[in-house]
């Protein structure tokens, strides 16, 4: 029987983390479902769907040599897999600024108030060492409404974070 | 009067590039009722190309009209059409009646100028922006061979990095 896993996969970056993990996996009879990869701050990140015929343990096992040669953690759960069912977003929001303690607590529990779920988040810090800037985008759905999360951002807005909501069109033709 | 059946991909004919339309009589007529009356099945659908329901022709229809707080010119008749002017360029998110379960980010120009024909033959220009923009330029790409697919561009580089230019 097959079973959904959810694969979390992190170390130090480095090239071929990608190839060699979906070659032991593939090797090894699985299959692929949806994936985030990216690079965080120097360290390679993995969040990927596997359907494989065993168990957790056979599927560490199957990745065992693997994360040894690449310094790499590894970490599995049980899930279910729930593919043909995307949930399109209906608004998008960019906040930037500098970097402070507490904005994506602050921004995210006054959209969270104001019945935001959020589908995708992905923030990073640029600007220099001296003086980083920390710059996040949301996708998500207004459960409540696009007017309820624009009041919500304005009071954040107020207390200095700059913030941006603009309403997803998704054009379907 | 009919409800046609819309290709999806790794269809093959989604690929072909469509030929111009030459005769302008009762045949095409009744196609671009059939072609409208599918782009009014999907609920959500704005537009609507020939090469979606195997018909080879440079034929398509767009209408933007079903949402709320958008500019629109009503429905569009894209016979033959070309786009002779393009201006800016805006990221907006698109999928696809021929692409089911998946929404990508695409960089379409944000203002154009549209030339097409209408069914008797009659040459007719248009300026769009923003959304019907974006809808004409989805529809004729279909045309061309093109899908969404294409030219997706990823969800990060909507504000971009950039290392230090000195």
């Amino acid at each position: 029987m097959n079973n959904w896993f959810m694969l979390t996969v992190v170390g130090k970056d480095r090239p071929g983390i990608v190839a060699h993990v979906t070659s032991a996996l593939f090797d090894g009879g699985c299959n692929l479902g949806e994936a985030s990869m990216m690079r965080l701050g120097g360290n390679f990140t993995i969040m990927l769907m596997v359907k494989h015929k065993g168990n957790t343990k056979s599927l560490l096992e199957m990745l065992s040599s693997v994360t040894a040669s690449l310094d790499l953690h590894a970490h599995i759960d049980r899930i279910e897999g729930e593919l043909h069912r995307h949930v399109e977003p209906d608004v998008r929001i960019t906040v930037f600024g500098a970097d402070r303690a507490g904005i994506v607590a602050k921004v995210t529990g006054a959209l969270a108030e104001a019945g935001l779920n959020i589908l995708n988040l992905e923030s990073d810090v640029g600007g220099s060492e001296n003086q980083p800037i920390y710059i996040m985008h949301i996708e998500g759905c207004a459960t409540e409404g696009i007017e309820s999360l624009q009041s919500a951002l304005d009071v954040v807005i107020k207390e200095g974070i700059e913030a941006k909501l603009t309403p997803v069109e998704t054009l379907i033709g | 009067m009919a409800v046609l059946e819309i290709l999806v991909y790794p269809d093959e004919r989604l690929k072909q590039v469509a030929t111009p339309v030459e005769n302008f009589d009762r045949e095409l007529r009744d196609f671009v009722a059939d072609l409208e009356d599918t782009m009014r099945s999907g609920p959500a659908c704005v537009g609507l190309a020939a090469t979606q329901v195997g018909n080879p022709l440079r034929i398509a229809i767009v209408d933007v009209s079903i949402k709320p707080r958008i500019r629109s010119h009503g429905r569009i008749l894209l016979i033959n059409p070309e786009i002779t002017a393009w201006e800016g360029h805006i990221v907006g998110r698109e999928g696809c009646m021929s692409v089911p379960d998946y929404t990508g980010n695409v960089i379409r120009a944000e203002s154009i100028t549209l030339e097409t024909f209408d069914l008797s033959g009659e040459k007719k220009l248009y300026r769009l922006e923003g959304f019907e923009a974006r809808a004409v330029q989805h529809e004729i790409d279909h045309l061309d061979g093109m899908l969404f697919l294409d030219r997706l561009v990823s969800r990060r580089n909507d504000l971009f990095r950039r290392k230090n230019y000195k």
